[in-house]
């Protein structure tokens, strides 16, 4: 059994995010807004340019997430607030720190909460994103 | 795009509390859970390999924690694009997002998907729209609550 105490670090990777990241997520996902793709499309409608999908970014997060769990069924609960848009160049990666804590510890159904951060350029993109996640006793 | 539907103020605030049955049922194919996983970046074995999952008890490979997005985006989209919501789908981004899970989402399972709208707010230049997406296994058991709230931009916004 593993003890977690609230604000226990649990894990921080930073990832690339690319124009194939957005594409890939584009065709998994089914969402084909051209903000996710075309820049002259996103700059007519207002945004400084081509734009993550919010979902690829809480999708992302939850990849990291699954990997530290070991087990993606074990997720039972996942909710984000979308605070800032991720700008994606059109040939560079750029990165996304996503690090993930003890919100609250293990209830007596064996459910813990983990509170994750996601920060682009120093700033956070996701906010109060949590997740409840079943543990072993 | 139709430039009758730019303005929030378009938005249909008589459509809270409509319900929208499922129009389809959508079947859980192990290549697309591979192809949702690896685009979001999870290479967790359980997605992509039967023995895997089945040592960790599933009956099929499992779909990532956000996976339920792909029916509930498309009970959405149903909504959001139907001329009476006047939605103009340009102008949306993505507010918030959640999912509450009775069991995790695993190949082989058809699901089906009933959307309510819960809340339209319309302040100033900006509409938030938030919807619920009912997922149901063939059974009729409850496998995935979605919320979701959409910003819709005024002009100029």
């Amino acid at each position: 059994m593993t003890k977690f105490e609230r604000g226990q670090e649990l894990f921080e990777v930073t990832v690339d995010v690319t124009r194939d990241t957005l594409v890939r997520y584009a065709g998994a996902s089914g969402d084909f807004n051209p903000i996710h793709y075309n820049d002259s499309f996103a700059t007519s409608v207002g945004l400084p340019g081509v734009i993550a999908h919010g979902m690829a970014t809480m999708g992302l997060a939850a990849g990291q997430l699954v990997a530290w769990l070991g087990d993606p069924g074990a997720v039972v609960g996942y909710k984000t607030r979308f605070a800032r848009p991720v700008e994606v160049p059109a040939l560079e990666a750029t990165q996304l720190t996503i690090r993930g804590r003890v919100g609250a510890p293990r209830d007596e159904s064996g459910v813990m909460r983990v509170d994750i951060d996601v920060l682009h350029e120093g700033q956070k993109v996701l906010l109060r994103t949590q997740a409840s996640v079943r543990v072993a006793k | 795009m139709n430039t009758q539907t730019n303005r929030p103020i378009e938005v249909n605030q008589d459509l809270v509390g409509r319900t929208y049955m499922p129009t389809e049922t959508y079947a859980v194919t192990a290549l697309k859970i591979a192809e949702f996983a690896a685009a979001t970046g999870s290479d967790h074995p359980a997605h992509t390999s039967e023995q895997a999952a089945r040592a960790l008890g599933y009956s099929g490979v499992v779909a990532p924690p956000t996976f339920a997005v792909i029916p509930a985006q498309r009970a959405e989209f149903h909504y959001v694009n139907a001329p009476e919501s006047g939605i103009d789908f340009s102008r949306v981004v993505h507010a918030e997002e959640s999912f509450e899970y009775s069991r995790p989402i695993v190949a082989g399972d058809i699901l089906s998907t009933t959307l309510t709208v819960e809340k339209i707010a319309v302040r100033a230049q900006i509409a938030t729209v938030s919807t619920r997406a009912d997922i149901e296994d063939v059974n009729g058991e409850h496998v995935c609550t979605v919320r979701s709230t959409l910003a819709v931009r005024g002009e100029g916004k």
